[in-house]
């Protein structure tokens, strides 16, 4: 463009690919895909959301705007008020246990023993099989009458009556949590193990020979160390967790007696199920500022521990 | 008191590899023992059985008046620094040095005191804050030592703590290290492949291959009289010459002939090669002992050679030469001009020379 001006000819029109050259252009062009896919998949139907939830829609009815209604029917509505409470517990207790047992796992399986790739290959089949289908097994498993775990429990002599393990409220939930617990660790596991193979051996030796016992190694050298990647994983768990829909739609629907509805089922039930759109929408709405408020402080955690 | 005894240990892993083969030594109090060998002949694997991070396979170690085969690392008193340093990353350079003492229970300030004191020592006081990932490779490896030296330990294992650092830093170092140990004059073993290291910092070397012990002894023993021809090769920069020679008696005299080659063997040797007429053997010449030859040199010394390489060095001319079917190495005055091809009459130091069984490969 400069030797164009310099020579005094008159400008001519700049060839594409030359305007490619210019580093705004670029961006701008390889911008584009990325931009219009984010924006179709996931802010046009964002935006939908949050305009059906200020709309008084149900199936087959073209509402109108109602402004924040639908969000103060479903503040007062109990089943809303259980499922947040049910998300928040599960969300909880399930990650406890999957970080407490997928880092035993990912300890254990970091030693060497013979048949170890066998076995971390192993731990990843709950991870791999579709949910759905694990699920359905699990369910057959906790049926009262045809129960594996209940004739288990019968022959060892632990219980002389028949557990309703999905059909108890507590029991119900308790059973979801299991079934979370077992499909999740694996990915702890094997991401925690990944994580400990890029700490080097010698940083436990040298802690060995600094008179660190095994415990004080594992909270002075390997926790400290681990943490980043923990965090990373707690957090995709977490969102995973927290907006969970297919366990609980297929082993309870949400029962017994709405019992044991998460956010995304019950917005589901609410929605579909009901033909309610708008009062869905809203339930699923409710879901956004709690996790965004989790990512925020889970990445600037993650942040902190990176930088020091 | 801090002498560290290996007796008759041996290694072996998964049943089948033997590392360490019947080692047998003594280090003694604030002695500083260097071993030293190729890759895998088993130095590595003995000082860490010594530190208690390898199990012993047979044999007994003791540290002081104490079996140690048994006691976890941290009841040994020892102090180890590792080859990559192994620093705690998300430690300050401060609490990496504090680590050791915390864990051992040490009173705050008493804690501090140590840190300061090793700090000085070393030349790092203004680094205690930092991290070790802020640090340089010689920073790094002096906050390894402080690591080690603020326990006052019974004695200090390395192992090839300077092999990541660049050449001149690591001469550098090299030096720093003697000056420490004679100042805290604390029981070493030093772990090396590089036999500059073992015969510098070693008041006493010992010689590995294959994890059996070749020889042990002071730098100058080994440098002068080699047990073998391993030994032989290993010690000394540029290494020691051989050429395979037939051993001729003849005119009441021992000769060591190859093709052009028919060297003399002097009094002493030819007497330990006695009843060896006709045997094959390995003669030895240091570069270094291999000087031109002049009118005062007997002949049963000298040989003719053909220059194939001439690397000037300065303070030195090293020649590649080749006599007949051998070669030698020549260490020369750096004065001389020489070409390429050119023909030259050398001659071999007589007290200098080397005869090796051709078989155990053994000194003569």
């Amino acid at each position: 463009m400069a030797v164009t001006a310099v020579s005094g000819s008159v400008a001519r029109p700049i060839p594409r690919l030359r305007r490619m050259e210019d580093e705004r252009w670029l961006a701008f062009a390889l911008l584009v895909p990325t931009a219009v896919l984010l924006g179709l998949f996931i802010a046009y139907p964002f935006v939908e959301g949050v305009l059906l939830s200020l709309n008084s829609t149900r199936v087959g009815i073209k509402g109108e705007f109602v402004g924040l209604k639908n969000f103060d029917k479903v503040w007062n509505d109990s089943i809303f008020r259980t499922s947040v409470w049910n998300t928040f517990w599960y969300t909880g207790v399930t990650t406890v246990f999957k970080l407490a047992l997928g880092l035993w796992l990912a300890i254990l399986l970091n030693r060497h023993f013979r048949g170890k790739a066998l076995v971390r290959a192993f731990i990843l089949l709950p991870f791999i099989i579709p949910t759905v289908l694990s699920t359905f097994a699990w369910k057959w498993m906790f049926d009262p009458t045809f129960s594996v775990i209940n004739w288990t429990l019968f022959q060892l002599g632990f219980i002389t009556q028949r557990i309703n393990w999905l059909g108890d409220p507590d029991l119900a939930m308790t059973s979801i949590i299991i079934v979370n617990v077992w499909r999740g660790v694996p990915f702890f596991a094997i991401s925690l193990l990944a994580g400990l193979q890029t700490i080097s051996p010698e940083l436990q030796e040298a802690a060995a020979i600094d008179g660190a016992r095994p415990w004080q190694r594992f909270w002075h050298v390997t926790w400290p160390l681990l943490l980043p990647v923990t965090m990373v994983v707690v957090l995709f768990s977490v969102i995973q967790t927290f907006a969970d829909f297919q366990l609980v739609y297929v082993m309870t629907g949400g029962g017994p007696a709405n019992a044991t509805h998460l956010f995304a089922t019950y917005a589901y039930q609410l929605g579909i199920g009901t033909g309610l759109l708008s009062e869905g929408a809203a339930v699923s709405l409710a879901m956004f500022p709690f996790l965004f408020l989790i990512v925020v402080v889970q990445l600037l955690y993650i942040r902190r521990v990176e930088t020091r | 008191m801090a002498l560290v005894s290996i007796r008759s240990v041996n290694k072996v892993y998964d049943g089948n590899v033997h590392a360490v083969k019947d080692v047998s030594l003594e280090v003694r109090d604030k002695e500083f023992m260097v071993f030293v060998g190729p890759s895998g002949c088993g130095k590595t694997t003995t000082l860490r059985m010594v530190a208690g991070l390898e199990s012993i396979t047979s044999g007994d170690i003791l540290i002081g008046d104490t079996v140690v085969n048994n006691l976890p690392p941290m009841d040994r008193d020892i102090a180890m620094v590792f080859q990559n340093y192994a620093l705690y990353p998300h430690m300050s350079v401060f609490h990496n040095m504090a680590f050791g003492l915390k864990m051992r229970k040490f009173e705050k300030p008493e804690i501090d005191k140590r840190v300061r004191n090793a700090a000085a020592i070393l030349g790092i006081e203004t680094l205690l804050d930092r991290k070790p990932r802020q640090l340089s490779g010689g920073q790094r490896q002096r906050v390894a030592l402080g690591r080690a030296i603020v326990r006052h330990p019974q004695v200090f294992l390395f192992d090839e703590p300077l092999s990541n650092l660049d050449a001149k830093l690591r001469v550098q170092m090299r030096v720093e290290l003697k000056k420490l140990h004679e100042r805290l004059g604390t029981t070493a073993i030093y772990v090396t492949h590089d036999q500059v290291e073992a015969m510098t910092l070693g008041d006493r070397v010992v010689v590995m291959k294959d994890g059996i012990v070749q020889q042990v002894g002071e730098p100058l023993e080994l440098y002068n009289t080699p047990a073998n021809k391993f030994v032989a090769g290993f010690i000394g920069s540029p290494a020691m010459n051989f050429a395979d020679v037939t051993l001729a008696e003849s005119d009441g005299k021992l000769w060591a002939e190859a093709q052009g080659l028919r060297i003399g063997i002097p009094g002493e040797i030819a007497r330990r090669a006695n009843g060896r007429n006709g045997a094959h053997a390995t003669l030895g010449i240091r570069p270094e002992d291999i000087h031109l030859a002049g009118p005062t040199d007997p002949t049963d010394l000298c040989f003719d050679a053909e220059v194939e390489v001439i690397e000037q060095l300065g303070s030195e001319i090293v020649l590649d030469t080749r006599v007949g079917n051998s070669a030698f190495v020549a260490s020369v005055d750096p004065t001389l001009r020489l070409k390429v091809h050119d023909r030259l009459k050398l001659a071999m130091n007589p007290a200098r020379l080397h005869l090796f069984d051709a078989g155990s490969e053994a000194a003569i």
